[in-house]
C-alpha cells in the first residue's frame, strides 16, 4: 500500500509488538492474554499456544493489534497423544515477523474452531487439512474433501491409514447442458457448465464448476485433486540428505525446478544448521532467475494462447525464448526439467567446462532479451484486442488478495510490493542490484505487465551473477559445505521456511523427529493460494473473462494439487 | 480434365510415376499407411511431462513434420492420445472416459515413467501404478520426463506400428467404469451405498492388488 493513501491502514497506530530489531513475543502474549495458554519456540518464529475454541478471536486479535495480516500456511499433524493445527502468520509489509498459533485437539475426535472468520484463505487450507489429516473446523462454511475424491475412506497422513484398503472412486455424470433440468431451482435463467478436467484452457487437469447467467458467470467453484500426487507423503518418506531433493522438481513443473529446490534447501539448511558457501549461493542465484525466466515465458505464451484462442506466434516465441532458457539449463545442470541441481549446502557441481563458452551463451541471450520482450510487447501488451480483453477484467482488489493470502506476481499486479527476495532475504539476492516490480492495475492486464517485467529484472541479476562468477577466485569456488552423511536434525524442532519461488511465496514446514526422516513435511503452494481468488475476480464477470482470469493467475496443478 | 493433371499439382513423385499414374497395393497396406502417416493427436496436458510434450509439438522439435503435430481439443477428433504424466485416483475415471470418446482406431503412447508404473510417486497413496491399469497402451516412452527427442522417436515407432497394422490388444483392464449397483456388495460398497446412486459410474481401486 502506498503512503500518500489517506485510507491506508498505515494510519493507525503502531502494531503491537514492533520493536526496533524485529518482534517482541512478550508483548505479543500480553497481548493475547488469556488466549494464549502456552508458548513453544520454532526455528523460524516463537508460536503461542491457543484453546480450540479461541482460534478466531486469537487470529483475529494478531491480525488486527499486532499487523499479521498475512495467514501463509496451516499445517496440520497427527501427535501421539493429539493433533495439532499451525497458522502461519506472517506480514505483508514486513515478512520477517512471524509468529505461530498452534491449536492442539484432541486424540479422539479432533475438532477446533475454523479460521474462516479472520483469513479468507482458511477455507481452502482447512479443507485441505480436514482432507489430508482429518482434523474437523468447526464453523467453516464448507468443510468437505478438497485432494481426495469425495467418497475417499480415511485420512491418508495419519499414523493408523491403510494404504491398501480399497477405494471407490465415482464418474458422476456432471449435470447435463442440454436436459430441461439445467434451470436453477426457482426456475431461473441460469445454467451450469463445467469446464475441465480435460480442457484446453485449465492449464493442465483442474475442474470449474461454473453457473452461468446468460454470459455472466454467477458462481464458480474450483474443484482441485485430480493431480494429488501425494508429494507431502514422500517427502515424509524420504531421508533430508538426497531423497526429498528431487521431488521440489515436480511440484512446479513449469521449469521452476530450481526455485523450488531453493525452498527445501533453505528450510532443511536452517533446521540442520548448515552454511552454504558464498559461491553456491551465486550460482543458486543465477540458476533460479533463469528458471523464473523460463517459467514467466510459458505464463506469457499460454496466456496469450488462452486469450487469442489459438497457438499463434506469440506461443511459439515463447517457447522458443524457453528453448534457449533450457539449453542454459540443461548446460548448468545436467537435465531439460527437473534439475535436481541444488544439494544440501551447495549445489551438485560447478559450471560447465569451458566456463568462458557458458559465459557467452548466457551473454548471448541475455543481450538478445531487451529485443524479444519489445516483441512481446508489441504483440502482447500494446495489441488492442489484448488490452480489451484485459483491461479491467478479473480485478482482485488488494485487500481480498491479502485475505487470500494471494502473492507472487498476482499480488504484485495488485500493487502489493511484496517479493521474498528482498524481504526476507536470502541467497546472493541483498548482494545485487534490482528492483521489485509492482502494478497497480489490480486487472488481467497487471499481472501479465509484472511477468514481462520481472523477466527484465531477473535478466539484471543473472547478468550480475556472470560478471561475479567469471571473476571469481579459482581457489575459492567451493560449491558444496561439508555435510554429514545422514542429517538427524534434533528432535522436536520445527521449521517453516518460505523462498519467492515464479508462482509465489513457496513455503515448507518440517518438524523432525530425530530420525534421519521428517516427521512432517508441509507444502504451502502460491497457486494453492493464489487460485482461491479465482472467484472473487470473475462472479459477475463474463465467462471469457473468467478463462482470461485463469490465465492470468498462472497456476500449475502439480504445484496446485502436490 | 482427361489431360491428366492440373500441371500446378505436379510433383517429383508424380513425374516419376510418368505416364502410368497407378500403383497396386493392399487396399488395408494403403488405409496403414495413411494411417500412420496423418495422425491427429488430442490436446492433453496432465503433468510435467505435459511441458516436454508442449516443446515437442513447438518450435525445434515440430512434431508436425512427422505428420503428427495438429492436436485437437476434442477427444472426437483426435486418433492417438499421449499420456503425459502421472494419473491419480480421481482422474483415472475421467481420462478413461476421455479415452472411450475417442473413435476407433485409436492409439495411445504413455508418456514418461509414471505412466509406465507411477515413477516417482508410486508409493504414493493416490496414484495409479501406470496408465495400463485402466487403459491399453501402444508405446511406452521411459524418461522422467523423456526429452522431446525421445517422444518423436515414440511416435515415429507407433506410426511403424500402425503401418504394419500392429496396435494393442483392448482387454478388460483392472480399472474399469463400471455402475455401482453391479459391484461386490462387500463392506466398503455397503458402506457407500447412501451416497452413490446404484447406476452412478465408479472405478474402484483394489490397490494391494496393484504392481
Ligand atoms: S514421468 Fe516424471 S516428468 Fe513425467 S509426469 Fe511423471 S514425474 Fe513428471
Amino acid at each position: 500500500m502506498s503512503l500518500e493513501d489517506p485510507t491506508s491502514p498505515e494510519a493507525d497506530p503502531e502494531p503491537v509488538g514492533v520493536t526496533e530489531d524485529g518482534l517482541d513475543y512478550d508483548a505479543l502474549e500480553d497481548l493475547l492474554g488469556d488466549l494464549a495458554i502456552g508458548r513453544e519456540s520454532h526455528i523460524n518464529a516463537e508460536a503461542f499456544v491457543v484453546r480450540p475454541g479461541d482460534v478466531e478471536e486469537a487470529l483475529v486479535t494478531l491480525r488486527d493489534e499486532a499487523g499479521f495480516d498475512h495467514c501463509s500456511c496451516l499445517t496440520a499433524q497427527e501427535y501421539e497423544d493429539r493433533f495439532e493445527s499451525i497458522y502461519h502468520l506472517r506480514k505483508y509489509d514486513e515478512p520477517t515477523q512471524e509468529v505461530g498459533v498452534v491449536v492442539p485437539a484432541a486424540r479422539e475426535n479432533p475438532v477446533s474452531q475454523s479460521a474462516n472468520g479472520a483469513f479468507r484463505t482458511a477455507d481452502w487450507h482447512e479443507r485441505e487439512a480436514y482432507d489430508l489429516v482429518g482434523v474437523e473446523y468447526e464453523d467453516h462454511p464448507d468443510l468437505r474433501r478438497i485432494l481426495l475424491p469425495e467418497t475417499w475412506q480415511g485420512h491418508p497422513l495419519r499414523q493408523d491409514y491403510d494404504q491398501e484398503q480399497p477405494q471407490v472412486v465415482p464418474l458422476r455424470e456432471h449435470a447435463n447442458p442440454l436436459k430441461d433440468d439445467h434451470r436453477g431451482i426457482d426456475n431461473s435463467d441460469t445454467m451450469f457448465l463445467n469446464i475441465g478436467p480435460h480442457h484446453p484452457a485449465t492449464h493442465g487437469v483442474l475442474h470449474l464448476k461454473a453457473v452461468l447467467d446468460g454470459e455472466v458467470v454467477a458462481d464458480v467453484d474450483p474443484d482441485i485433486g485430480y493431480l494429488h500426487r501425494c508429494e507431502e507423503q514422500l517427502c515424509q518418506q524420504g531421508n533430508y540428505r538426497h531423497q526429498i531433493m528431487p521431488y521440489p522438481d515436480r511440484w512446479d513443473y513449469i521449469s521452476a525446478g530450481i526455485l523450488n529446490e531453493w525452498c527445501y534447501a533453505r528450510a532443511a539448511e536452517d533446521l540442520a544448521d548448515l552454511e552454504v558457501p558464498e559461491y553456491a549461493q551465486v550460482l543458486r542465484t543465477m540458476s533460479a532467475e533463469m528458471c523464473r525466466i523460463a517459467a514467466h515465458m510459458l505464463a506469457a505464451g499460454t496466456f496469450a494462447l488462452d486469450v487469442y484462442g489459438d497457438f499463434t506466434a506469440i506461443f511459439m516465441y515463447a517457447m522458443q525464448d524457453r528453448e534457449k532458457m533450457m539449453n542454459l539449463l540443461e548446460d548448468l545442470t545436467g537435465q531439460r526439467l527437473m534439475f535436481n541441481y541444488l544439494r544440501l549446502g551447495g549445489v551438485a557441481w560447478d559450471l560447465p567446462e569451458p566456463r568462458e563458452e557458458f559465459f557467452e551463451k548466457t551473454r548471448d541471450l541475455l543481450d538478445d532479451l531487451p529485443e524479444r520482450l519489445e516483441e512481446y510487447h508489441n504483440l502482447i501488451t500494446s495489441n488492442e484486442i489484448f488490452q480489451m480483453r484485459c483491461i479491467d477484467t478479473g480485478v482482485l482488489e488488494p485487500e481480498a488478495a491479502k485475505s487470500y493470502g494471494a502473492t507472487g506476481p498476482v499480488a504484485r499486479g495488485s500493487g502489493i510490493d511484496y517479493d521474498l527476495r528482498r524481504d526476507d532475504p536470502y541467497g546472493y539476492y541483498p548482494e545485487l542490484d534490482w528492483d521489485v516490480i509492482t502494478e497497480d492495475g489490480c486487472d488481467n492486464y497487471a499481472r501479465v505487465l509484472v511477468r514481462l517485467q520481472e523477466v527484465e529484472e531477473s535478466a539484471k541479476i543473472i547478468k550480475q551473477c556472470v560478471d561475479l562468477l567469471e571473476d571469481w577466485p579459482e581457489e575459492e569456488r567451493t560449491i558444496q559445505s561439508n555435510v554429514p552423511r545422514t542429517l538427524k536434525p534434533e528432535p522436536d524442532t520445527e521449521i517453516y521456511r518460505t523462498v519467492e519461488a515464479a508462482k509465489g511465496e513457496l513455503g515448507i514446514y518440517i518438524r523432525s523427529d530425530g530420525t534421519s526422516k521428517p516427521a512432517r513435511f508441509k507444502i504451502r503452494s502460491p497457486c494453492f493460494s493464489n487460485l482461491q481468488t479465482l472467484p472473487e475476480m470473475s462472479e459477475g464477470e463474463y465467462i471469457p473473462d473468467l478463462i482470461a482470469s485463469l490465465g492470468s493467475l498462472d497456476i500449475v496443478l502439480g504445484e496446485v494439487d502436490r | 480434365m482427361g489431360e491428366g493433371v492440373d500441371s500446378r499439382f505436379n510433383s517429383k513423385l508424380r513425374e516419376a510415376f510418368g505416364s502410368t499414374p497407378f500403383i497396386l497395393t493392399k487396399f488395408d497396406k494403403f488405409m496403414n499407411w495413411v494411417r500412420g502417416s496423418s495422425m491427429f493427436m488430442l490436446q492433453f496436458g496432465i503433468a510435467c511431462c505435459s511441458i516436454e510434450m508442449m516443446h515437442t509439438y513447438a518450435v525445434k522439435h515440430d512434431l508436425d513434420r512427422f505428420g503428427a503435430g495438429v492436436p485437437r481439443a476434442s477427444p472426437r477428433q483426435a486418433d492417438v492420445i499421449i499420456v503425459p504424466g502421472t494419473i491419480v485416483s480421481k482422474f483415472t475415471p475421467r481420462m478413461k472416459r476421455v479415452y472411450d470418446q475417442m473413435p476407433e482406431p485409436k492409439f495411445v503412447v504413455g508418456m514418461g515413467s509414471c505412466t509406465i508404473s507411477g515413477g516417482p510417486f508410486q508409493e504414493g497413496y493416490n496414484v495409479i501404478k501406470g496408465a495400463e491399469e485402466a487403459i491399453p497402451v501402444d508405446i511406452h516412452v521411459p524418461g522422467c520426463p523423456p526429452r522431446p527427442e525421445a517422444l518423436v522417436y515414440g511416435v515415429a515407432k507407433l506410426q511403424e506400428r500402425i503401418a504394419n497394422g500392429e496396435s494393442a490388444p483392448v482387454t478388460v483392464k483392472p480399472y474399469e467404469l463400471e455402475q455401482f449397483g453391479d459391484l461386490d456388495r462387500d463392506e466398503l460398497v455397503q458402506h457407500l451405498a447412501d451416497r452413490i446412486d446404484e447406476d452412478d459410474l465408479v472405478m474402484r481401486y483394489n490397490w494391494a492388488d496393484s504392481p
